[in-house]
Formats: structure tokens, sequence, C-alpha cells
């Protein structure tokens, strides 16, 4: 790389038509003479700038880290588990109630979305492929993903909040489902197409009837990638607060029974994100330590489980 | 390949003597049901879609036939008095998006070239997870943090030092008639943005850089060019459709963002901000911030209409992104 000759030196057209540039590039004689000095500049200059960009994401992230645990880590003690929020401008108390609701909301919205999506993206890899409804399929799940949290959170209410005039941890489960359902199904027909087809055609081969091909032999072989999969969707969402404010809403009470107006499909619930949202805004001291303290836990959550699936499963293309 | 299954299926049918050991049961009932189910599953992507869509434009019809088209041109939110506008919104919208998407794009690039081309593989996975894990990140969490540290050093630090430089009187930073100090403001709102989005941008277009072939950039070092050069002159020319795409996609999510922009962009719902240091409202943050103030069937209306925009507005940069990604990876005969 280094030593290269000067502009001058390229910029000679050479002869037998040589000069027509490769792949739409335009020919070298194009290319105008500059120093070598100032080309040497300019590429120190670009780099610097790339390494003060890259310094400057992490040092965000840091920060934004370091805050949140600076802040949360005093919140958190047993009672932060076990103990429902304090009234207004007391001491004491926890996030124990939003804690138990969240994993309620959250599990629910696996229990729709993981199994659904996951068929869903084994017709795509497996039988759909590049027919036209697959083709459709795909192109609305990546659309799908797009949508803001908080449009599929008016859906929701309008569907199963407004007419039953009554919020519910149900509704916020739906609402998370609907998030997930294209992430699962997308990531499912990604990981099922790493899958060589020559293992297909070897099981096919033995005269395996073809759902047990799929099943016990090419999601196995791509099972690694696709439990990354799914662990990463339902953590996603879980830390989701836009589709809640209009489905679960939140509660200061504990999450009881199913039909009651504290259960499940009978009330609001309580949840993590929603009342860190209302925790944070107040002027209490103690609530905003709380919200703080939800945040730490989120975050621990979020980033401990990115790192662990990335430790478990290796996958081989990343960065 | 398809073909090539089936003939296998065909042949497995009458050889019953090699294919003993096969449940035939599985063929017969098995196959069909599993390939029904699955096909529903994946329907149901698009089923979800499309109901979607009509219930939001059903249950925002009663506020679409009372207001009509002044929804759209009516510039305050004020549902007591009986104002829904969505313009402020809009420009809300448009500003925070801008603002964030001009600080992004050029950012996600060079570190995108940091991953590609500047250091080691290893390197490049600890700076790329390290970037990934900042997409990780809820949305909530940069809201707080924007809340508790930005907007105090906007309001204390940045903004002071800024409008009363010569800056100061520039279209744009002057401060407006609703102007608060700074911290809550399009600003603030769209920095953090762009921290949001620029993950997305740069694992988009680390993607597409990628794709660049191998001998096409060492030929170009080979001919002496400088990293920067090969970059300039030949990477960027197959991937600049991608680049554009990674662009488009994080758009959509600045486009549909809430959490964050609701706790930061200041909840100005009556007056479009003539500067970036002003107050305003986006569309998403409006839906959330209005909701517990609804009222009446046609407030809440009104708001499911605003949610029915937004929608329509991510669809369009959505589908935009979507076709030109798929243009720039046959162009570049790469996979996706």
């Amino acid at each position: 790389m280094s030593a290269s000759p000067t502009g001058s030196a390229l910029r000679t057209p050479r002869p037998g038509g040589d000069d027509h540039g490769v792949h739409g590039l335009p020919p070298l004689s194009a290319v105008p003479a500059r120093s070598h000095a100032r080309r040497k500049a300019a590429d120190l200059a670009i780099k610097i700038v790339s390494w003060v960009a890259a310094s400057l994401g992490i040092a965000v992230m840091a920060l934004i880290v370091w805050e949140v645990v600076r802040r949360g880590v005093g919140a958190i003690d047993w009672g932060f588990f076990t103990e429902l929020p304090p009234a207004v401008g007391e001491e004491g108390g926890g996030l124990g109630n939003a804690i138990l609701g969240t994993l309620v909301i959250t599990a629910a919205a696996s229990l729709i979305a993981l199994p659904t999506g996951f068929l869903g993206g084994v017709w795509l890899a497996e039988f759909g492929r590049n027919g036209r409804i697959a083709t459709t399929v795909r192109m609305v799940a990546n659309v799908n993903m797009g949508i803001p949290s908080i449009v599929v959170g008016l859906f929701v209410f309008a569907v199963l909040v407004k007419p039953f005039a009554h919020y519910s941890g149900f509704a916020g489960s739906v609402a998370l489902a609907f998030i997930m359902l294209p992430v699962m199904a997308r990531t499912t027909e990604d990981m099922l197409n790493l899958v060589p087809n020559e293992l297909r055609e070897s099981a096919l081969a033995m005269g395996v009837p073809r759902w047990r091909v799929t099943l016990g032999v090419v999601v196995r072989a791509a099972r690694s990638g696709l439990i990354t999969g799914a662990v990463l969707a339902t953590v996603r969402v879980a830390g989701e607060t836009a589709p809640l404010l209009f489905t679960a809403l939140s509660s200061p009470y504990w999450l009881e029974g199913l039909f009651g107006p504290e259960g499940f499909f009978g009330g609001p619930v309580a949840n993590l994100t929603k009342t860190v949202y209302d925790f944070s805004g107040t002027p209490y001291p103690r609530m905003q330590e709380l919200a703080w303290g939800g945040a730490l836990l989120i975050i621990v959550a979020v980033l401990g489980l990115n790192v662990l699936m990335r430790l478990i499963f290796q996958r081989g293309k990343e960065w | 390949m398809s073909t090539v299954e089936l003939d296998m299926q065909r042949q497995t049918g009458p050889r019953r003597g090699a294919a003993e050991a096969a449940p035939r049961r599985g063929h017969r009932f098995g196959d069909p049901v599993f390939r029904v189910l699955t096909l529903v599953c994946g329907l149901l992507v698009t089923i979800a879609m499309f109901t979607l869509a009509g219930v939001l434009i059903y249950d925002s019809w009663p506020a679409i036939r009372e207001l009509g088209f002044s929804f759209l041109t009516t510039v305050s939110w004020s549902p007591s008095s009986g104002s829904y506008g969505a313009l402020s919104a809009l420009a809300g919208t448009a500003l925070t998006t801008i603002v964030a998407m001009v600080i992004a794009v050029p950012l996600a690039f060079v570190i995108a070239l940091l991953l590609t081309e500047l250091v080691p593989p290893s390197v490049a996975r600890v700076i790329g997870t390290a970037v990934e894990m900042l997409a990780a990140i809820p949305s909530i969490i940069f809201g707080m943090w924007g809340l508790y540290v930005l907007v105090p050093f906007m309001q204390g630090t940045v903004v002071p030092a800024v409008t009363g430089s010569w800056l100061g009187d520039l279209p744009l930073i002057r401060p407006g008639a609703t102007f608060q100090g700074g911290g809550f403001s399009i600003l603030t709102a769209g920095l953090v943005l762009a921290v949001m989005v620029l993950p997305f941008i740069t694992a988009f277009t680390r993607d597409v850089l990628l794709m660049v072939p191998r001998v096409t950039k060492e030929a170009g070092y080979g001919m002496g060019s400088t990293t920067w050069e090969v970059l300039r002159r030949i990477s960027l020319r197959y991937a600049l459709s991608g680049v554009v795409g990674a662009a488009f996609i994080g758009l959509g999510r600045a486009l549909g963002e809430t959490m964050a922009v609701a706790y930061l962009v200041g909840g100005e719902f009556l007056n479009v901000p003539s500067s970036l240091f002003d107050p305003g409202t986006t569309v998403a943050s409006l839906i959330a911030l209005q909701f517990g103030e609804a009222m009446t069937e046609l407030d809440i209306s009104a708001l499911i209409a605003m949610g029915l925009v937004l929608f329509a507005i991510t669809m369009v940069f959505q589908v935009l992104a979507q076709m030109w990604l798929k243009r720039a990876q046959r162009t570049a005969g790469g996979r996706a």
C-alpha cells in the first residue's frame, strides 16, 4: 500500500482500450492527480474520525450504563423484589408487583408469539421459499417489524380494551406478541436457511416424512440460533413501554388470579417499564430511586441475556 | 430443490420394502397437516398487519368524519377547546427525525468503515458488540438518562453557550416564542434519537460494505490506493444504495420512537417549533402524552387517527427501504 506511484502514473491512459473501468467504476484516467502527502493526510483524517466516532458511541453507552448503575444500585435490596410500591411521599416499599407483572405479561406474550412465529418461519424457509405468497409474507413481516410499538398499543387498545371497558394484562401480552411474531418468524427463517440442503435431502432419502425431517433434522441443526433468536426476541419486548401504556396500564396492587379486577384478564396489571416511566417523573426521591432501581434491573436483564447468548452460542458470522 | 424432494417422496411410496422402517402414516397425514399448520402461522403475520390497518381506520373513522381534512392542517392539539390538529406534531416529528439522521448517518458510516476496513476482525467484534448492545437498551432508559443527565446539561451549558454566541441569531437556532431554556427541546430529543438509531444504521451499513467483493478492493489497494480512496471510489460505489437503504431503516425507527421522545421533547402541543431549542411534540409522543387526557369518544378517535397517520408514514418509509435494499442487493450481486 505504501510507496505508491504518484497520481501522474495512475493517470496515464493505457493503450489497447483497456480504460473502460470495471463494474461501472470510472476509468482510471478520471482519478485526479493528488500529491502523495495530501492523499496520506486525507486517509489519516478519516481514520481518526472513524475512531473518534466509534469511541463516542461506546462512551455514550458506557455513560448511560454508569448512570443507571450509580443511581439504581441503592434501591436494590430484598424488599425491592418482594414489596408493593410505597404510597406517595413515603419511604420503603419495592417494585415486587411490577416485576411479577412484567414476568407474567412477557411469558404470556412468548407463549402466543414464539410457537406461531416459529412455525411461520418454518413455512417461509421450508415450503414457501421464493414463491409469490412467501415473498409477500416476508415483505410484510419486514414492514411489520418497523411499525411503531405505540401504534401496536393503540390497535390492541381498540380491539381488546375499548370493547370490554377495562384494561388487562392479557391485552398487554397480545400487544407484545404482535411485536414478537414477525421477529421470531424472520429469525427462524434465517436460521433454517443456514442449514445445508444435503441434510434435508439425505434425511428424505431415508424415507422420513417431511415434517419429521423439518422438526427432527433441520430444526435440530439450527437449534442454537433458534434459541438465541427466541430469547433475544423475548428480552426485547420485555423492555417495551409504549405498547403497555394503553393495554396493561399499571396498578398499585399485586396480580391476583385471572378474571377478577386484579386478575390477568380482568384488570390493569403492574409492570416494570410503565412503573419506571411513572415514577421517574414524580418529584418524590424514593419513587425516583425505585425507578432507577427498576431501570437497573431492566438493563442488567437485557444486556446480561444478550451477552450470555453470545457466550453460549458463538454465532460465527457476527461482527 | 423442491422437485428433487418431490421425486424422493414419490419413490418412497411404492417401494415399500426399502422404506419399511419409515412410519407411512406420517406421509399421509403428517405432511399435509404440518404444511397447512405452518402456512397458517406464516399467513398470520400478514393477517395481523391488515387487521391492524383495518382496525385503525375503523376506529378513527368518527374523527375523520367529524374533522375531515382540517385534522392535518390545524396546528394545535387542544381537545378541551375543540382543536384537533396534527400539524405541530408532524412538524416536530420531521424536525427531530432530521436532527437524528443528520447526526447518526455520518457517524454510522464511519463506524461501519472502521469495523470493515480499519481494524482486525477480533477488535471489530468487540467494538461491534458494544455498538450492538446500544441497540438492546430499552428506549425508556434512554428517556430517563436524557431527563436526568442530558436535559440539565443542555439547559445549563450547551444552550446558553450557543444562543449567547454569534450562532444565536441564525434561523433554527434563535430561540422562538415558546422557548423554555432549551433543555426540553427538539434538539435534545433529536440527539437521543440519533444515539438510538445509530446501531441499526451501523449494522446495516457494515453489512452492505461487507458485500463489496474482496478482489475489487484488493485491486484498488494493489494500485496503491489509500484506505479512504478504496472506500470512496470502490466500496461506496458498490454499496451506496445499500447505505441509503440503511438510513431509511433508521429513519423509520426514529419516526416512530415514543418513550424517549415523550420524556425529552417538551410536550408543546399548540405551536410549531420555530427553533431547534424550542419545545415541541411528535406524533408518537403526542399519542402517549395525550392519551390520559382523552375524555370523549372523539378524543380517543382522534388519537387513533394520529396513530393511523404515524402508521401510514412509517409504512411508506419501510416499504421504500425494503424495495431499495432489495434493489441494492441485486445490483451488488450479494446475498442478504
